[in-house]
């Protein structure tokens, strides 16, 4: 049971907390601030009061001893048989725990067959590498997923877990976490390990990603963590690193599952992941019309990068939804963000707002966007961008 | 067929305004909603109702305020609404909040599907949904953007990929999440909002549950918050003024020195 | 301001308000670019109950009043009024049957057109007979059990997308206006052809058509009232349904406010947002104040028709006149606010104006209108002067 209180006596009455609660539970009662039933109980108000007059009080249960645990284990996730990008990412930043922790990294990678991968696996970092090789993990099937990694756990707990925030991660890894009875992160955009405790410090955005919110798990094991594709980089591979590499063949039908998939669409139009691109051309409603996305097209070509939009165009049906940038679309951090006639709510900026360069054309000079872009242009993007076009072209 | 929807209430983040001088964001007077992606989800529920019959329930966890979205769920034309409240279950991570679903679920009873909408937009972490399944014991079907055929004790969904969607059967009770491609919710009616005004959930708290305490809320989340702070305001840079093909010709130049373009 | 609406009231106005914000307003250029009959819009009106708001609860409806039925089509207004008068004109053409109708034809009829499931139409103008409705030429001669009908009605709102129309015919021609009589026809009944699409300079994507009756034959049942109550049940409709369409033009007034407003504030000329300009100001505010006198007139009159009244012709046609004339006015300026954007297609408010038009010539001229109030205005102080 967990309650959030102010201190009557330390309260100075500021209402700083007030305006700060998501969901509208703190009222000033005369002199002093007051929690009213309301409350979620989030603790953002113990964050913003100024005099440390709000404290969260609850009777902890008995702080579980921590399993025997040991290592860092990073799920290392197969595409037709390949790794994906964000496997190589996560290879890097496990190793970089696993030193920090003095521990070995254990990749665990599932598939058809997965000898191959396994080996470049070592060569990014992995000191032990455990396999599961069958038909039945070739495509997502949770069931398997998760009896398969059981089994090749054996019963050891790793300290901490690590998976790519996939569609398969992001359907795999909470299913595992609640199996193993742990508490699981989503979409952490640093991992750091506390220099006096040893636990895993996971930052995320919160809110929309107005906020950031470090998240620990203190006393359960093992601490697990999902990252989304392109926050981490990728490491170098070094073909001569040496590796234990076990992969279990042999499942005598322990591997049941009760969904199974039928068939594999794989759609033109959507395949460029703009989340995976490093640089993005965006065009908000000041683009004016569908046509004059080929203008970004063109750009985009110019620059070896995608075309991206805000919510307006693909609500106007301009561009499909595979293509939006924001809340409700996709959180891309390409290294050259372009942003064309947008004019950046903030439902837009928590999508792109991590990128290494933002450049914004727009014709309000008011627009927000310019307030977190690198380089700035007050003019209209068509006639802009044309001419951007031109400039790169010459040498 | 039975149908039980698991629904959130958040804060309608179109109202949010970030406050310029301090950067935090303003939420007074924002108001609360029902999480846009479980509308994908109520409306496909009430969908495969108009098409095989049977009921829709929504669930919903939260304070005494959250009832309000059991009333804009019956407004849709959900049948049953129930809600799980108390504050044992406040302060819940996404582990403590979906073993009291399962409980609330499991407790309704009956079912033959639970559906989710894929996150709720102020946690974002798309974790309850496949971690409902697990405590439940039941297959999970994440980013479902079209359900292809139902019934007799199975199900064939479209699953979203990165690159397409898989076509994924599976055996029925499941728990599905949806994704906006899967239809386009409908708007309250003027019948069921009369229906809603008279409408009084059914209210459970841990013990009607039967759920163990030291499972809920806070004191049953693994995960703590150590610290929420805000981000490093990133600064507006340079401003790029004068003619537009100067200017063009400018920002080519900063673009090759850093190396992006070819 | 608060008019002290129900709750019903409210409910009604912001499901209204809802349903033109999300699938309204994003279609509504299209719909008019492509004068297109909205049956998506429709059928989202159809899901929020809209339909039923003027159709008694022992059919499926909510039994709302006039002023229920004005919230809704006010809302409906403010966001596209092509998409309104194709909703109010469902409305014309089955009050008629919530008037006059016999306990059979209300059951036949009444829940589909409270589902929305079946869209209604008056037809009383024909070629030669607008302002002077004693003019029809249609005819409707008794033949067994049935009445055939001949002639052809002109300019009928939903003609040909209706399904259930109430039509003006004379049954008798020598007795003058006590000659006509009112009928129910459906779509579908041998001998009912429509004429082409016509192409409108407003309210576009609303249906306008003729109806063309050859031999058509309708059975006794489906006439409406009595024999020679055509007229009345005519004129009886009318003037429920004018403080209908002065909702309309209050709604599209109301919407090129809104527009104009939010325009003004963004737009910066010498430095400083147009907003801040007195010319403009005063334009602002006389807009405002004749949208509100418009506003409380027509929930005036509506609450005193739904309060019993027996005799509301007079106001009814004022809370028709007034608020037409006023949105033709608060449109125009809505379009001189905005200037050069405001005359452009990419803008909303020009359009505005193209529909305010013909609020004013709809359900009556203002002209015949006013001819209507000044006859009342006559006899109530012939009246007086008798006493």
């Amino acid at each position: 049971m967990t309650t959030v209180r102010v201190l009557p006596e330390q309260c100075t009455g500021c209402g700083e907390c007030v305006p700060s609660c998501p969901v509208a539970a703190i009222e000033m009662r005369g002199p002093a601030a007051f929690i009213t039933d309301a409350c979620t109980v989030c603790g953002i108000c113990v964050t913003v009061c100024p005099v440390e007059a709000i404290e969260m009080q609850h009777v902890a249960p008995a702080a579980r001893p921590c399993e025997p645990c040991r290592g860092v284990w990073v799920f290392a996730e197969l595409h037709r048989g390949r790794l994906v990008g964000v496997a190589r990412e996560l290879m890097a930043k496990g190793r970089q725990l696993a030193d920090r922790k003095g521990t070995e990294l254990t990749a665990l990678v599932f598939g058809a067959a997965v000898e191959a991968p396994a080996r470049e696996l070592v060569a990014l970092g992995a000191d032990r590498v455990l396999g599961a090789e069958h038909p039945v993990l070739e495509l997502f099937h949770d069931d398997a997923y998760v009896a398969a990694c059981l089994a090749l756990a054996d019963g050891q707990r790793p300290e901490i877990m690590l998976c790519g925030g996939t569609v398969l991660g992001r359907a795999f890894f909470p299913r595992l976490a609640a199996r193993l009875d742990t508490g699981l992160t989503a979409d952490c955009t640093s991992l750091e390990i506390d220099e006096e405790s040893g636990i895993l410090l996971q930052t995320r955005p919160a809110y929309g990603g107005n906020l950031l919110a470090t998240i620990a798990c203190p006393d359960r094991r093992p601490q697990m963590a999902t990252v989304r594709p392109k926050v981490f980089p990728a490491g170098a591979s070094d073909p001569a690193r040496i590796g234990e590499i076990v992969i279990r063949r042999d499942w005598d039908g322990r591997l049941h599952s009760r969904t199974k998939v039928l068939e594999v669409l794989e759609e033109v139009v959507q395949t460029v992941n703009i989340a995976e691109a490093d640089v993005i051309v965006a065009g908000g409603r000041g683009m004016g019309a569908a046509e004059n996305f080929a203008l970004l097209e063109q750009l985009a070509r110019v620059l070896g990068g995608a075309v991206a939009a805000s919510r307006a165009p693909v609500d106007a049906g301009w561009v499909p939804y595979a293509r939006q940038v924001g809340q409700t679309g996709k959180t891309v951090c390409p290294k050259l963000y372009i942003a064309c006639g947008i004019s950046g709510q903030v439902q837009h900026l928590v999508g792109m707002q991590s990128a290494d360069v933002i450049v914004a054309i727009n014709k309000d000079p008011q627009a927000p966007i310019f307030s977190v872009a690198t380089y700035g242009i007050v003019g209209d993007a068509l006639e802009i961008v044309p001419l951007l076009i031109k400039a790169l072209g010459r040498p | 067929m039975k149908i039980i929807v698991c629904i959130k209430q958040v804060p309608d983040t179109v109202h949010v305004r970030i406050n310029e001088k301090t950067g935090a964001m303003e939420r007074e007077g924002v108001p609360a909603v029902v999480n846009p992606y479980d509308l994908y989800a109520l409306e496909e529920a009430l969908r495969l109702r108009e098409a095989h019959g049977g009921t829709v329930a929504a669930l919903t966890m939260g304070p005494p305020q959250a009832e309000a979205v059991l009333r804009d769920a019956i407004a849709l034309g959900v049948d049953e609404g129930y809600h799980l409240s108390g504050r044992e279950f406040a302060g819940g991570d996404t582990l403590a909040t979906s073993y009291a679903l399962a409980k609330g679920v499991e407790k309704i009873g009956e079912y033959h599907l639970v559906l989710c909408g894929k996150q709720a937009i102020d946690g974002d972490t798309a974790q309850v949904g496949p971690e409902l399944a697990e405590h439940l014991g039941l297959p999970f079907l994440g980013f479902v953007r079209r359900v292809r055929e139902s019934g007799a004790g199975r199900i064939v969904v479209e699953r979203m990929t990165e690159d397409g969607a898989d076509v994924v059967e599976s055996t029925l009770p499941a728990v599905i999440s949806v994704v906006k491609e899967i239809n386009t919710p409908r708007l309250p009616s003027l019948k069921g909002k009369m229906r809603a005004r008279s409408f009084k959930a059914t209210t459970w708290n841990a013990e009607a549950l039967g759920a163990d305490e030291a499972r809920l809320g806070f004191a049953g989340s693994p995960t703590k918050v150590v610290k929420i702070f805000h981000p490093e305001a990133r600064r507006g840079g340079e401003m790029l003024t004068g003619e537009p093909a100067e200017v063009a010709a400018r920002l080519a130049e900063k673009l090759r020195s850093l190396g992006v373009c070819r | 301001m608060d008019y002290f609406l129900t709750e019903q009231q409210m409910m009604i106005r912001e499901t209204a308000r809802q349903v033109a914000r999300e699938r309204i307003v994003p279609v509504r250029a299209e719909l008019d670019e492509r004068e297109e009959f909205p049956w998506e819009v429709i059928k989202a009106c159809a899901a929020a109950d809209l339909f039923a708001i003027w159709v008694p609860e022992a059919y499926g409806g909510l039994g709302g009043g006039i002023l229920d039925l004005c919230l809704c089509v006010e809302e409906l207004s403010r966001a596209c009024a092509g998409v309104a008068v194709s909703y109010a004109a469902s409305a014309l053409g089955t009050i008629p049957i919530v008037l006059f109708g016999t306990e059979a034809q209300k059951a036949k009829y009444l829940p589909d057109v409270a589902s929305g499931r079946r869209l209604g139409a008056f037809a009383l103008t024909e070629a030669g007979a607008g302002s002077d409705a004693g003019g029809v030429q249609t005819t409707a001669r008794l033949d067994g059990d049935h009445y055939v009908l001949n002639g052809t009605k002109q300019w009928i709102t939903n003609g040909g997308d209706a399904e259930i129309y109430t039509v003006v015919a004379i049954t008798d021609r020598n007795r003058g206006a006590r000659g006509a009589s009112t009928f129910i026809v459906e779509k579908g009944t041998p001998g009912f052809t429509f004429g082409k699409k016509e192409i409108k300079m407003g309210i576009r994507s609303s249906s306008t058509r003729e109806l063309v009756f050859t031999d058509c034959r309708v059975p006794k049942e489906n006439l409406l009232g009595k024999e020679g109550q055509g007229f009345i049940v005519a004129m009886k409709t009318l003037d429920k349904s004018r403080p209908g369409i002065g909702a309309q033009a209050l709604g599209i007034a109301q919407g090129a406010f809104d527009e104009a407003a939010i325009y003004s504030r963004q737009r910066v000329q010498f430095g400083h947002p147009i907003s801040s300009f007195q010319a403009v100001q005063h334009m602002l505010a006389n807009m405002a104040i004749k949208i509100e006198a418009s506003r409380s007139l027509i929930y005036s009159v509506a609450r005193y028709i739904d309060s019993g009244a027996k005799d509301y012709s007079k106001e009814s046609a004022m809370a028709k006149v007034f608020p037409s004339d006023m949105a033709m006015e608060v449109t125009t300026d809505a379009v001189q606010i905005l200037g050069g954007y405001g005359y452009m297609r990419d803008y909303p408010v020009e359009k505005m104006m193209r529909d305010a038009k013909i609020t004013q010539i709809y359900e009556g001229t203002n002209q015949v209108i006013r001819n209507v109030i000044g006859l009342a205005i006559i006899k109530d102080f012939a009246k007086r002067a008798q006493v």
